[in-house]
C-alpha cells in the first residue's frame, strides 16, 4: 500500500514537471498548419538579435565565471585556513543574494554607481557591463561558494599550505599551483551554474538595459506565438547541457586522494 | 660553534605557556630527536624551527643567521608531516621537483636533482604515479625526498612514521636515517616514541611540559637519567624504596636486607627515606656465587615476550619487574614461588625526586 502511494507520488510529480514541457516542445513544432516542422526553430536561429543576444551573455556568462572564481577561490581558502571562526557568517552573506531579489541589488548598484557618484559606472557601456558582472556574480555567489567550499573540505589545506610553504612557495604560488587544481571540480560545477543562471537572468540586464538574451526572449515572448516555445525549448537545453557537463566532471574527478 | 641553536625559546597561546625557556645547540650534520608525551610541546618547538609560529621569547639561530622573524618560505627549511601532505595534484615526480621549481631553477638541473632524489628514496620506477596510488610508506618517502629536493639546511620531521605499521615504521626509520647519514643534514625528528628516539639519534632531547628535561646520547638517557620524569619515560623503570644506612660507603637497606652501592650518596642523612631505581635488565635470578647486591621476593607473574622472559616479583612490598635472556631451555618462574635476585650494582641508580 506504502509502495503504491509512493509510485503514484512519483508520477504526478513526474507529469507536473513534464507534461508542460511536452506541451510547450509540442507547440513549438506547430508553427506549419497540420505537421510537425521546425519552422519556428529556424525563425528563430535567423533572427540576428538572437545571435547578437545570445553571445552577448555567453561573454557575461564567462567574465561572470572568471571574476567569481578569483574571488570566491581566494576567499574561501582564506577563511578555511586563518579564519574559521567566521566561515558561517561568511556562509550566511553568501546566502544573502537567494533571500534579497535581484530587483533590489541592481536598484542598489544603479543608486550607488549613479552618475553623479565618484564611480559613475552607469554612465557608460563598459561601466554598466561591469556592473552586470558584479550583479551576475552576486547571484551566483550562494552556489559558487559552496561548490568550492565543498572541494576544500576535501584536502588538508592547512599542511598542504605548510608544506608548501616549507618548500618556498608564496601566497600566488600555492593558491594557483596548489590550492586551484585541487578543486578544480568544485569550481566546474559552480562554473556551470552561474552559466545556466546568466543565460536565464532577465531583471538585472533588462534594469541595466543591456542586450542579454534573457530581455530578449521576454520580448519575444512578449511579440509572438511559436518563437517563444521554440527559444524556451533551447534555453532549457541549454541548462541541461550545463547540469550534464556538472555529472560529467564529476565522474571524471579521481578518487579520493587524502591519506587517512 | 653550533649550527642549528635555540635560545631561551619561548610560546604562549593565548594565556597558556607551552614552551618555557628552551635551550639547545645542535651541530652541524646532528640527528636529534625530541621525545616526550602527548602535548608537551615537540610539535611547537619544531613549528618555531620552520617559522610556522612566531615565538613568544628567545631566538633561533641558523649557521649564524637570526631566523627567529623570518616567514616560512624564506627559510631553507625541509619539513616532513605525519599525514604525508603530498600534493594530490602532482605526480612523485612533480611533487619532489616543487621546491626546485619555485626556486627558479633550469629544467635540466631540476630533472637531474629529481631523478637522483627518487633513487636516494628508491622509487625512480615509480614517478608517475600519483600520491593516492602509493603506500603510506611509499608516500612518505616521496614527502623526504621533496623536502630534501632544495637542499634545506636544516630538516624537521613530525612525527613522520606513527600514521605507518609497525614493520613499515622499522624499516623506513633505518632508511631516514642512512640518508640522513649520507646527506649529513642537520635534522630533528620529533617523537613519543622512545625506542625509536633511542635507536636513531646522535642526541635526544626529553621534553617535559614545555621544558627539555635531559639532552644527552640515547646510551645517557637511558643509563643515566638525570630527572625521574626521564627515568620513568624512557624504558621500563622499577622504583624501590631504602633506608640510607652510611652515605659516604653507599650502604642502605631494603627490607631486611643490606647491600652497597658502588658510589656514595650525598646530599641525604644516614637513616634517611631514598629511592632506588633499577631497570628490567639489572636484575637477574642469583646464583650460588653471586656477590652481595642480593635480595629475595615472590613471583607474582611472568610474562612471555619474544627474546626475554619478563617477570614481575614483590621483594618487600616493593613491586619490581625483571628480564631473562629466552633459550630454548629457558622456563619461566612460576607465581608464588620465592626467587632470589642479584641487582647489578652500577646499574643502580639513586633518584634526585
Ligand atoms: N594553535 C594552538 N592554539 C592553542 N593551543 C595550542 C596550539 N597548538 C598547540 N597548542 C597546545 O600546546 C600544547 C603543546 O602542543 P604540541 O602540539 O606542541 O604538543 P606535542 O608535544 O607535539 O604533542 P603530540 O605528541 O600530541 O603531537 C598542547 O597543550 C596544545 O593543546
Ligand atoms: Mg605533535
Amino acid at each position: 500500500m506504502k509502495r503504491l502511494w509512493a509510485w503514484a507520488a512519483l508520477i504526478i510529480g513526474l507529469l507536473y514537471f513534464i507534461l508542460p514541457l511536452v506541451g510547450m516542445t509540442n507547440f513549438s513544432l506547430k508553427m506549419r498548419r497540420g505537421e510537425y516542422s521546425f519552422d519556428a526553430y529556424a525563425k528563430v536561429f535567423a533572427d540576428s538579435r538572437f545571435h547578437e543576444t545570445f553571445s552577448y551573455s555567453v561573454w557575461m556568462a564567462l567574465l561572470t565565471i572568471i571574476f567569481g572564481v578569483f574571488l570566491v577561490v581566494p576567499t574561501a581558502y582564506w577563511v578555511r585556513l586563518k579564519l574559521p571562526f567566521l566561515r558561517p557568517y561568511i556562509e550566511f552573506i553568501t546566502l544573502l543574494p537567494l533571500v534579497i531579489p535581484a530587483i533590489v541589488i541592481v536598484f542598489g548598484y544603479i543608486r550607488l554607481y549613479n552618475t553623479s557618484s565618484w564611480l559613475p559606472l552607469t554612465g557608460s557601456y563598459v561601466g554598466t557591463d561591469i556592473l552586470l558582472v558584479f550583479g551576475y556574480a552576486t547571484l551566483s555567489l550562494p552556489y559558487m561558494y559552496r561548490a568550492v567550499d565543498t572541494g576544500l573540505r576535501t584536502i588538508d589545506v592547512t599542511t598542504l599550505t605548510e608544506a608548501a610553504q616549507s618548500l618556498g612557495a608564496g601566497w600566488v604560488t600555492i593558491i594557483g599551483r596548489i590550492i586551484l587544481p585541487n578543486v578544480t571540480v568544485a569550481v566546474m560545477s559552480g562554473a556551470f551554474v552561474t552559466f545556466a543562471i546568466v543565460m536565464g537572468e532577465f531583471t538585472m540586464a533588462a534594469l541595466l538595459n543591456k542586450p542579454a538574451f534573457g530581455p530578449y526572449m521576454q520580448l519575444l515572448g512578449a511579440n509572438r506565438a511559436y518563437e517563444p516555445a521554440a527559444l524556451a525549448v533551447i534555453a532549457f537545453g541549454i541548462t541541461w547541457a550545463c547540469l550534464g557537463l556538472m555529472q560529467l566532471v564529476s565522474k571524471l574527478q579521481k578518487t579520493p586522494q587524502r591519506p587517512v | 660553534m653550533s649550527f642549528l641553536t635555540l635560545s631561551h625559546l619561548q610560546k604562549s597561546f593565548g594565556a597558556t605557556k607551552v614552551v618555557h625557556d628552551f635551550n639547545m645547540a645542535i651541530d652541524k650534520g646532528e640527528f636529534i630527536s625530541f621525545l616526550g608525551p602527548s602535548g608537551c610541546g615537540k610539535t611547537t618547538v619544531l613549528r618555531m624551527i620552520a617559522g610556522f609560529e612566531l615565538p613568544s621569547g628567545g631566538s633561533i639561530v641558523i649557521d649564524g643567521k637570526d631566523q627567529t622573524r623570518l616567514k616560512p618560505n624564506q627559510r631553507n627549511i625541509g619539513m616532513v608531516f605525519q599525514a604525508y601532505a603530498l600534493f594530490p595534484n602532482m605526480n612523485v615526480f612533480d611533487n619532489v621537483a616543487f621546491g626546485l621549481k619555485v626556486a627558479g631553477k633550469p629544467k635540466s638541473e631540476i630533472e637531474t636533482r629529481v631523478k637522483e632524489m627518487l633513487k636516494l628514496i628508491h622509487l625512480e620506477h615509480l614517478a608517475d604515479r600519483y600520491p593516492y596510488q602509493m603506500s603510506g610508506g611509499q608516500q612518505q618517502r616521496v614527502a623526504l625526498a621533496r623536502a630534501l629536493a632544495p637542499a634545506p639546511q636544516v630538516l624537521l620531521l613530525d612525527e613522520p612514521l606513527s600514521a605507518l605499521d609497525a614493520k613499515i615504521r622499522v624499516s623506513l626509520r633505518e632508511e631516514i636515517r642512512q640518508i640522513q647519514r649520507q646527506l649529513g643534514i642537520t635534522t630533528v625528528f620529533v617523537t613519543h616514541d622512545q625506542e625509536e628516539a633511542l635507536s636513531i639519534s646522535d642526541r635526544i632531547v626529553v621534553m617535559n611540559a614545555g621544558k627539555a628535561d635531559q639532552i644527552g646520547t640515547p646510551g645517557e638517557i637511558y643509563n643515566r637519567p638525570t630527572t625521574r620524569f626521564v627515568a620513568n619515560f624512557v624504558g621500563t623503570l622499577n622504583v624501590i624504596q631504602a633506608t640510607l644506612v652510611n652515605g659516604s660507603t653507599g650502604a642502605l637497606k631494603i627490607g631486611e636486607e643490606t647491600l652497597s652501592l658502588p658510589q656514595s650518596i650525598e646530599g641525604k642523612a644516614d637513616g634517611s627515606q631514598i629511592s632506588i631505581a633499577f631497570r628490567p635488565e639489572a636484575a637477574m635470578l642469583a646464583g650460588p656465587s653471586t656477590g652481595p647486591a642480593v635480595l629475595s621476593g615472590t613471583v607474582l607473574s611472568s610474562n612471555f615476550l619474544g627474546s626475554v622472559l619478563r617477570t614481575k616479583v614483590d621483594l618487600g612490598g616493593n613491586i619490581i619487574s625483571f628480564d631473562m635472556f629466552n633459550h630454548p631451555s629457558a622456563t619461566l618462574p612460576k607465581a608464588g614461588e620465592t626467587v632470589t635476585l642479584a641487582l647489578q650494582q652500577d646499574g643502580l641508580m639513586v633518584l634526585g625526586d
